[in-house]
């Protein structure tokens, strides 16, 4: 039995079909990412993994159980941070932890959760008073305290300051060298390339891509290339004297030319350098999980525009 | 399956926050001993019970005699009214109203010579009709203008007046006081908490969350309840013990009690809940909250016994939950009417469970 079975999974809310006949199974083990920019039906998703929300229509199997109907049990087994975590404000994480044990009727110890999330320094403060690194990691320190298999983080890191999202990998990263099965929504490319074993690229409700990541790139980029830096009539020169695809860039003075096979940019060279006209730089290149995000996810962004290119490469379409 | 462990711990965790939290500490218990503190000083301190009233003597006087004096002697020797001499000269109505006062009593100038002649004659008496100050003060001066009279034809009273009084103890106002305040604190502490938590949790998705784990909303609210129960308690012993103490009110303790102050926070947290879990934001539930609950706490009888109010507003009070809970304390703690609280409590359990269950059944832990 696969943890995760989900199958022609819909849900609308009202016209808008936020989840629209989307289907994937996550295997033991593994830490699956649900990737796509906000409204992209990530936390529909999810929520209905969770038993939080009803579907309206196709088949989810969570440990062989559904979630809608079965959440009492499920939630027994499983753990959850939910988005934008939030706790009672005059509690610290310790006593959140104890809490969690008496409504789980589980024994567990607080201070090796705590070293786990690595939160084992500000047991006393009260959930107010800490940080947004702190308070999530409060979360997941609480949706350890059953000690589920599987886990699910929707937006783990989203708001958080770049140390306090690696701080967060690293415990993502121990729980899986637990043996833990991990879903977990992002809109941080980075973040989902850095944890996941598999990617499901989410737009509009449908996934667009799913695989390891190395999967999408081969799949959905352009593949290998080759980029010279040269003129208009040096690309119509190579063009002419060549079998190979020859694409120009005006604006930035590129010449591109996509390769079937390594031995292309042979050819190519050597009829620039035949042509006897000047060329530049040259380079080749492979698009990363960037460029095959932005060619898939049509629309822009959520309100802030966070198409997870967190390295100012972002560009709309 | 409600379980009690379960609705232990969160009762250990929500009334260890409540008491981190000065605010709510300060509204639940010191607030409402401050309001009897206050009510107590207005209503029951230093007053001796008289009316203030100003009065110019234009009497000229007659044959040695001033009878205008005479009179505003007696006046003042009587237990109604205190009497403050203003000087003659100057408009007697402007210097009332400078004052702020209302009740003034004017002697004519010709008062000795017309008694003493047996003229007719006319002592001028300024009021307020909407005062009820000045129904006192006009009673108490016409009575003495009849004990004049026949005392100028030596004539002598033969209607006389006995005062008794109705209870074997006489009730202050602080007794009555002091049920309202329970009342009112029973309501507001619960219903205000509730209506605020519940729209809170809704909208920082902290009821989302409690729904991964194996609480149940019944046990998350009656875990509530049992916090307002024990706080209502607490009150109640504080709001006690002030009002004996500082103002030496005369109420009784009774078993009777009991049955309000564990139905009354049960009634109003369920209430909050159901209004906050209504309510689409915390903005909207404030507002409903507010909508219920202050008409409630002026009309139920809380400040003042309803029997004061119009007949048509003493009937809508009877529609109000709070009526039951400031009657029932009433009947206990101050006319000891055991049938009445009895069936006070009866209708208070039925009101409690008709909102508790509605409560439950509405509030959601998911959404669909």
């Amino acid at each position: 039995m696969l943890p995760i079975e989900v199958t022609q999974l819909k849900k609308n809310y009202g016209s808008l079909k936020a989840v629209d006949g989307i289907s994937f199974t996550v295997k033991e083990g593994e830490v699956f990412g649900l990737l796509g920019p906000n409204g992209a039906g990530k936390t529909t998703t999810i929520e209905i993994m969770e038993g939080l929300r009803e579907r309206d229509g196709g088949d989810v199997k969570v440990l062989g159980l559904d979630p809608w109907k079965k959440g009492y049990e499920l939630h027994k087994k499983i753990g959850v941070i939910p988005q934008e975590f939030t706790f009672m404000e005059k509690t610290t994480p310790r006593e959140a932890i104890l809490y969690y044990a008496d409504l789980f009727n589980v024994k567990c110890d607080p201070d090796q959760i705590l070293k786990d999330v690595l939160l084992d320094e500000k047991t006393k403060t009260y959930f107010e008073d800490l940080s947004g690194g702190q308070k999530r990691k409060t979360g997941l320190a609480l949706s350890l305290v059953n000690n589920p298999d599987l886990l699910f983080l929707d937006e783990p890191t989203t708001g958080l300051d770049p140390n306090a999202r690696r701080a967060i990998w690293e415990v993502i990263r121990s729980l899986k060298a637990k043996g833990k099965t991990i879903i977990l929504t992002t809109h941080y490319l980075d973040e989902a390339q850095q944890l996941s074993d598999h990617v499901a690229i989410m737009d509009h409700g449908r996934i667009v891509a799913m695989g390891t990541t190395e999967e999408i790139i081969q799949k959905h980029g352009s593949g290998e290339r080759l980029e010279i830096q040269g003129t208009q009539s040096l690309a119509d020169y190579i063009k002419e004297n060549t079998e190979l695809d020859v694409y120009y860039d005006h604006p930035r003075g590129i010449i591109t030319i996509p390769l079937k096979k390594k031995i292309d940019a042979l050819a190519a060279l050597a009829a620039a350098e035949q042509s006897g006209m000047e060329w530049g730089q040259i380079q080749t290149r492979q698009d990363s999980l960037d460029d095959v995000f932005i060619k898939l996810v049509s629309e822009p962004m959520g309100e802030q525009g966070e198409v997870a290119v967190e390295n100012g490469k972002r560009r709309r379409r | 399956m409600v379980s009690g462990r379960r609705i232990f711990a969160d009762f250990k965790v929500f009334s260890r926050g409540f008491l981190r939290n000065k605010f709510g500490l300060f509204f639940g218990l010191i607030f409402p001993v401050v309001l009897i503190l206050i009510f107590g000083a207005i209503f029951s301190g230093g007053s001796s019970g008289t009316t203030i009233v100003y009065a110019q003597n234009l009497d000229a006087g007659f044959g040695g005699q001033n009878l205008g004096n005479t009179f505003l002697s007696a006046l003042n020797e009587s237990s109604t009214l205190q009497v403050v001499t203003v000087d003659v000269s100057g408009d007697f109505a402007e210097y009332l109203a400078d004052k702020s006062q209302s009740d003034g009593i004017v002697i004519p100038a010709d008062f000795s010579q017309n008694y003493i002649t047996a003229q007719p004659v006319n002592i001028t008496v300024y009021g307020n009709p909407a005062s009820s100050t000045s129904a006192i003060v006009s009673g108490t001066v016409n009575g003495f203008a009849g004990h004049f009279n026949l005392q100028r034809y030596n004539g002598t009273a033969i209607i006389g007046l006995e005062s008794k009084s109705v209870n074997t103890q006489q009730n202050k106002y602080i007794d009555y006081l002091i049920p309202g305040l329970i009342g009112f604190s029973v309501l507001t502490s619960p219903m205000f908490s509730l209506v605020n938590i519940s729209s809170d949790y809704k909208k920082n998705k902290l009821f989302k969350q409690l729904s991964l784990t194996p609480l149940t909303k019944m046990e998350w609210l009656t875990s509530k309840m049992l916090w307002y129960i024990v706080l209502t308690i607490a009150g109640f012993l504080l709001m006690y013990t002030v009002g004996t103490l500082a103002f030496d009110a005369h109420i009784t303790l009774s078993p009777l009690l009991i049955p309000f102050l564990i139905l009354g926070p049960m009634l109003f947290a369920s209430l909050g809940m159901l209004v906050g879990t209504v309510a689409k934001n915390p903005e909207t539930a404030g507002v409903i909250g507010n909508i219920i609950t202050f008409p409630m706490m002026f009309l139920a009888g809380t400040f003042f016994p309803i029997s004061q109010m119009p007949e048509y507003l003493q009937t809508f009070a009877h529609v109000l939950p709070l009526f039951y809970v400031t009657e029932g304390l009433n009947n206990v703690m101050v006319y000891n009417n055991i049938i009445g609280a009895l069936i006070d409590i009866a209708v208070l359990t039925v009101i409690t469970v008709v909102i508790f269950v509605l409560a439950v059944k509405m509030f959601k832990w998911r959404e669909d």
